[in-house]
């Protein structure tokens, strides 16, 4: 593929205003959106405000919404749209807007303080931890997040709804739990914090109409709904709606399972 | 950063809610997506509904729903006394003589609820028919949004009950598929067109049902330490595979159980007769 020049819109403004601006830029073989939005700094914008780091798809700075959808602009080719096309790129829309392309994305900080950290085991000191790798399974899918928010910023229930932000701590942090509580040595339930009960009474498990958005703008790939948010939901049943567990539980007099 | 540049044309806040809020970038759209976003939803209302017609006429039809030795999913088992008699069939008259609609509605609540309440229906009929959302990044429609946080969908939670009811009901349809290999002299060891159209439907209706996400967690999600439960952590491990293809299944097993059901009603309506093997 040669060289060719593509038509971009770009939104530039801040947060008391701003639009869609058009441009005509140069693209070669093998560029990104992020290379052309780094073309179009160097050459035609240099006051373009862009958040980005390590242009390899693992530090989720460049998250941006690129044709309506949110991608990252470093993983996203050029080479998937044609040459006639119109390519715009917005900032996230789900969060209040900094300067062009940046959005303010402190909701996420404030979400992630609200999760209880890890509780480590009683009588297991640093470097003593030893875990059997299917054990660890589930939680290391979890780990590969890159936060890079795209999840967050596609998840109807606060995009749409800026009044569940308070409430809902969005699909990431809600992973967060369930990484946490399929996690072996996780010890949160002796220390009397029920992951399970708190993820719907108190991070908004029940806002979550499993529509899957979050597991198909992953750049990471990992199957949010499928395997963190619904078994943190199907885990909330065990807690707050299953009288069979319940029962269960009293009977056997245990709090949960293996 | 300060260079005199002005931004374009500019749309001010505040607007509205959701991606217009204030403080947003002020983009008036309530997406940008080019692709045929509308397509998924589109075909997934038209599938839906297409079944829900379909089996709500069938369903109280009351009719037409044995040719020997096929009975109709949709009536299995057949619970009342103004069922057809089915040799060795699943009619029992739980149910006696006073009811008096079509008996497929006795039976057919569980599989509905469990459907329903399915994680991938519920994806489905929320896109599809709720818009709520209609494609990811798409502004949704409504003013306010609880999700299942209230009654009714709430209740969604009870999903593994319409599971646990789910097994028997396979259990049956399979005793059915059985029953299948006789003709319409109740002879054993026969087989025709119809045999085959219940043990695709059969298969399907069973992959459903174990890929379940409440089945995945009832077999082995709940654990905590796979490694102290190695026989559930397998069966964890085979509900996960089949689960990864929980849409395909639910599709082609709804597909399976209306072919089911038609071509039962095709034969006992006499548009034709079961072509048989052997």
């Amino acid at each position: 593929m040669s060289g060719y020049e593509a038509r971009f819109k770009v939104w530039r403004g801040d947060a008391h205003g701003g639009g869609l601006e058009d441009f005509r830029v140069e693209v070669n073989e093998g560029e990104v959106v992020l290379d052309i939005i780094h073309r179009l700094q160097a050459t035609q914008a240099p006051d373009l405000a862009v958040r980005w780091n390590c242009k390899a798809g693992k530090c989720g700075s460049c998250s941006a919404e690129i044709n309506g959808r949110p991608r990252l602009m470093c993983m996203t080719r050029m080479s998937v749209f044609t040459r006639e096309e119109t390519v715009t790129v917005t900032p996230l829309r789900a969060f209040p807007v900094v300067r062009d392309l940046v959005t303010d994305v402190g909701f996420n900080y404030r979400k992630a303080r609200e999760v209880p950290a890890f509780v480590p085991p009683a009588g297991v000191g640093p470097g003593e931890y030893r875990m059997m790798q299917e054990d660890v399974d589930r939680s290391q899918e979890f780990r590969k997040c890159i936060e890079c928010f795209l999840c967050q910023d596609t998840c109807h229930v606060v995009r749409d709804h800026e009044e569940n932000k308070a409430a809902f701590a969005g699909p990431r942090f809600l992973m967060r739990i369930a990484e946490l509580d399929m996690h072996p040595l996780d010890a949160a339930a002796e220390s009397g914090v029920d992951r399970k009960r708190t993820a719907q009474d108190e991070h908004g498990l029940g806002y979550c109409n499993i529509t899957k958005c979050c597991t198909e703008v992953c750049p990471e790939g990992i199957k949010i709904t499928d395997n963190a948010l619904i078994p943190l939901k199907e885990r909330a049943v065990d807690r707050k709606y299953d009288p069979l567990v319940w029962l269960g539980s009293k009977i056997r007099r245990r709090s949960s399972a293996g | 950063m300060a260079t005199g540049t002005e931004p374009p044309t500019t749309e001010r806040h505040p607007r509205a809610g959701g991606v217009r809020a204030a403080g947003r970038a002020a983009i008036a759209a309530p997406h940008l997506r080019t692709d045929r976003w509308w397509l998924a939803p589109a075909a997934t209302a038209a599938g839906l509904l297409a079944f829900v017609v379909y089996s709500t006429w069938r369903a109280f039809a009351g009719a037409d729903y044995y040719a020997a030795p096929y009975v109709s999913p949709f009536y299995s088992p057949c619970l009342a006394e103004n069922c057809e008699p089915m040799k060795g069939g699943p009619n029992w008259e739980i149910f006696g003589s006073w009811w008096g609609i079509s008996p497929a509605i006795i039976i057919l609540v569980f599989p509905l609820g469990f459907r329903l309440t399915c994680y991938y229906y519920r994806k489905a009929y929320y896109r599809g028919f709720w818009a709520s959302p209609p494609a990811c990044a798409v502004a949704e429609p409504h003013k306010k949004y609880t999700g299942e946080t209230r009654f009714p969908l709430i209740l969604q939670n009870i999903h593994r009950y319409f599971f646990y009811a789910a097994i028997p009901v396979a259990g049956i349809l399979t005793y059915d598929t059985v029953l299948a290999f006789r003709d319409e002299r109740y002879d054993w060891g026969h087989m025709g067109l119809g045999t085959l159209v219940f043990v695709v439907n059969i298969v399907l209706i069973w992959a459903y049902t174990l890929s379940c996400h409440s089945c995945r967690h009832i077999v082995g999600g709940k654990l905590k330490h796979f490694s102290r439960h190695p026989v559930r952590y397998r069966m964890w491990q085979f509900a996960g595979k089949l689960n990864a293809r929980h849409m395909l299944l639910a599709w082609t097993s709804l597909a399976s159980v209306a072919l089911a059901d038609l071509y039962v009603y095709l034969v006992a309506s006499g548009v034709f007769e079961d072509p048989r093997f052997f």
